[in-house]
Order: structure tokens, then sequence, then C-alpha cells
């Protein structure tokens, strides 16, 4: 499970004077985050000297504490702080004989690495001994994960001869 | 005037032939050859008269004279190359090709299995030769790839390319999604729109656009990489359902040539794809999408074959030949 990063979304307050948006960010680039977006809240109905920010940035999972006491040395208020772990997602299509090669098993294989596991299942089978078609969605914790995930599928699949159909992942 | 001789009248060839004639590119035909026949006139031949005799007797000049002969004797300044593929050998366009470059003659080809072949033999044959071995026909039909690669992107650094190569394919997996037909149905009526060869193996099987990958590799990267190296799977196993599961997401499925040198990655097999992807191309259309360096990623789109776009590609290297090499009166 190492490795792993999540997706943290804070609202901070602050001073609305120069210099203070760059010690808010300062921090989170120390904790090893990465910065994903920043968004600038004036609210009218707001003290004119304060600013609101909303900031989502990807941190290694285990750093938030150190982030929250940085920021806090920094004078910055936190109003809201979510954090979602975050998974990587792929879809995959498999078609042959997938009951008779015991899908459970297939789907089983995945499941059992302890990072990664199939999270949706959807199945068409048209008749009985005619191959069956499944679209299967695959979640893990980092973009290894996910590969060696795929490599074991492609493995079980190649061994129960079964069509593995990847998606095209986007530009290299 | 450019002189050129033409071997191979077939679809390809007369394409090139009849667009010849049609339109004053300043370009002579002077030798032709079918597989029966040849014929030749360092003043030019009489085309019409040519294609009318081959259209009455199926073959278009005299029966004593050979292609080798055409190739041997008749004057010309560029031998353009245009017989049927024979994927295993790449004879005897092999032969041909060998024959024009050893008498210092510039060729241009369509045939993908001496580029796919002996890519690397012949290459260094034109460069000892200096003369010009060009081959935009064989990959993508009429899209441009082989004059983008060489200017448009020149100095740019190629990273990676996936490609829709394989007309019959992406007509089938369009039927079969816009329909649900089943694979079987598709193929019949891919073979009825004139898509489909009679045996499909080549093209199903992902064999075609395997060997314009290794095309495309070699001449991109000179890597050296056969058709064995490509990682195939082909389109002959799909089924409606599949397809149907990738649409309910939407998205499709199509059959892509990737190669990603750096990662090791040579690779034909159908993929899942995002239907609003570039390279989601409808019926037999071809698409290419590069990743470079500077440009970063650039799509062609376009027809793969037919007679008069697979002309545009061999007379775009022809001008190219005449442009850089070619000074007659």
């Amino acid at each position: 499970m190492s490795g792993g990063l999540v997706q943290i979304s804070m609202k901070l307050e602050m001073k609305d004077s120069p210099g203070q948006l760059v010690a808010a960010l300062k921090p989170m680039s120390e904790a090893g985050g990465n910065i994903i977006a920043v968004i600038h809240q004036r609210e009218p109905d707001l003290d004119e000297d304060t600013l609101n920010v909303q900031i989502v940035l990807e941190l290694p999972e285990g750093r938030l504490e150190k982030l929250v006491a940085l920021l806090n040395e920094q004078g910055v208020r936190i109003q809201r702080i979510g954090e979602e772990r975050l998974l990587y997602k792929r879809t995959v299509i498999l078609i042959g004989h997938l009951m008779h090669t015991d899908l459970s098993d297939t789907v089983d294989q995945i499941d059992s690495t302890g990072f990664a596991e199939v999270c949706e299942l959807a199945m068409s089978m048209p008749a009985v001994n005619e191959r069956s078609s499944s679209r299967i969605t695959i979640k893990a914790v980092s973009r290894g994960d996910m590969e060696a995930a795929l490599a074991i599928l492609r493995r079980v699949s190649n061994q129960k001869s079964l069509l593995l159909i990847e998606p095209l992942e986007e530009i290299a | 005037m450019m002189k050129v001789a033409l071997i191979g009248l077939g679809s390809v060839g007369k394409g090139v032939a009849g667009m010849l004639v049609k339109k004053d590119l300043g370009i002579t035909i002077t030798g032709i050859a079918d597989s029966k026949s040849g014929c030749m006139d360092p003043k030019g031949l009489d085309i019409a008269n040519l294609l009318a005799k081959k259209t009455k007797n199926g073959y278009c000049g005299d029966q004593k004279i050979s292609a080798s002969d055409v190739i041997a004797k008749a004057d010309y300044d560029a031998l353009i190359e245009v017989t049927p593929t024979n994927a295993l050998t790449g004879e005897p366009a092999i032969g041909y090709i060998k024959a024009a470059l050893l008498k210092n003659k510039h060729v241009v080809t369509s045939n993908k299995g001496p580029i796919a072949l002996a890519y690397r033999e012949l290459h260094a044959l034109a460069v000892k030769k200096g003369v010009a071995l060009r081959y935009e026909a064989t990959v993508a039909g009429a899209i441009p790839i082989m004059h983008t690669l060489e200017h448009g992107l020149a100095g740019n650094e190629i990273l990676a390319l996936y490609g829709v190569l394989n007309g019959t394919c992406n007509y089938i997996l369009t039927r079969m999604a816009a329909e649900g037909l089943t694979y079987e149905q598709a193929l019949m009526e891919a073979r009825e729109m004139g898509y489909a060869e009679a045996d499909p193996t080549y093209d199903v099987q992902g064999i075609d656009a395997a060997i314009k990958l290794v095309i495309l590799a070699n001449t991109i990267w000179g890597n050296g990489i056969r058709l064995a190296d490509v990682d195939r799977t082909g389109i002959d196993l799909l089924t409606p359902d599949a397809l149907r599961l990738a649409d309910d997401e939407g998205c499709t499925i199509r059959l892509i040539a990737e190669a990603i040198p750096r990662k090791h990655i040579f690779r034909v097999s159908p993929r899942i794809i995002e239907k609003n992807h570039p390279l989601v191309v409808e019926g037999t259309l071809n698409a290419l999408t590069l990743e470079t360096d500077m440009a970063k990623e650039i799509t062609l789109i376009g027809r793969g074959a037919g007679s008069t776009e697979t002309a545009s590609a061999i007379i775009g290297d022809l001008l190219f030949i005449k442009d850089r090499y070619v000074r007659r009166a």
C-alpha cells in the first residue's frame, strides 16, 4: 500500500496583503505536495482585508499533519479540509468462456493482491457454449499497482485463453 | 520533364497512370509492365491506348517483354513499383527495386513487402547510389505521414505513435458498434462493399497493421524491428456484446497499432477508446497520432486505400524527387 497519494482539498483564510498567498503555498511544496488548483474567492459579504482561497493538492499519504502544522506556523487559518484517497481506475473487457474458466477465480487473482481490486463487473452471456463478454473496472492505489494488476490479468487471460481488451492509455 | 517506368498495372498502377495523363505534372511514362507483358518508348507511351488494351486483353504490352526487361532497358529517372505485396518474401518487388537502384534510378513504391522486410538493405543501397527510395503509399494510403515526419516535424523527437492503419478492421468495428452486427455479419458486409478480401486473415488478424507499424518504426527510429517483434491481437474474436459494454461507458473498440520504443512496446491490438478520441474515425478511414517532444500530439486522418488516393501518395513522392534531383530540360 506504500507510495499512495491522497487528494486534499482545503479552504484557507488569510489576510489580503502581498506575500500571504505565497506564504500559504510554500509549506505545501515543502510537505511534498503537488498543487493541482488554486481558486480565489472574494466573497462580497466578507471583510475586505480577508481573502479566501481554495486549494486542491496531491500529497503522499501520512504527510497531512505536518502540512497543517506548517500552515499554522505561517499564520494561515484552515477553514475546512477534506481528504480522499486518490484511486487509479481502469476498465478492461474480457471475452471468452468466462464462467467455464472460473470468473470468480479471475477476479480473486486481482482482489487477493491487496493493492488492487475489481470494483465493478458487467457481464453478458448470449447462450450456453457461446463466448461471453464482461466489462471489469479495477481500482488501485497507485499507477504502479495498476500496472501490476493489469500484468496479472494479462497472464490469467493468457492461461485461460480469454481475449483481454485494454484501454488505450492516454499519451505515453 | 521527368521520365518514369511503371511496374504493376492493377488498381494502384492504373490510378497513377491515369492521373499522370490527366494532370500536367511534367512526368512522362516511358515504360510500363504488368504481370504478363511490357512496353517501352523513350519519347513517352500512349497511356490511354495501353489502358484500353489492358482492359480488353488483360495485358497492356508485348508479351515478350517482362518487367525486368523494362527495368533494365527503358529510359527513365524513377521507377514506380506498384506490384502486389508479398508479405512473406517481398518478391519479386525486392528484386525490381534493387535492379533499379543499382542502375542509379530513384524508386517510388506502394509495396509494403520490400519496405517491411528489406528496408535497411534497400535504404543503404539507395544512399550508396545517391538516389531516393520513397514509400509514402505503403502506410495509411493518402495520408502524407512520411512527408510530415520528414519535413513538417523535422527536428522533433518522435516519442510514440498510435494508429488506425487498417481500413477493413475499422469498417468492421464501426459497423459492429453502430448496428450491433456480429463479427461475421460485419465481415460479410465488408466483403460485399469490396473492403475485405476473400481471405481476410491478413487484415483481421492485424498482420497488415503490424507490417505498417514495422515500416513506420524503421523509418522513424531505424530500430530494425521486424513483424515477429510486434505483439499482435486481431479483431476476429470480438463480440457485439463487448462493443456494447464499451459503448455503455462512452467508449468504443478500435484496432490500434502502437509504438513506444522507450517502453519497448510495439503492439497491434483491439483497444477500448473514448468515442471522442481523435483516433476514433468511421468506416475505412485511417488515422495516426504522433507524440513528439516539440509539437506534442499531432493527429492525421484520411483515406487509407483506393486507386486515386494511393496515386496521390505516389505522385507526391515523384514530385518530391523531381524537385530535388531531376534536372532535365
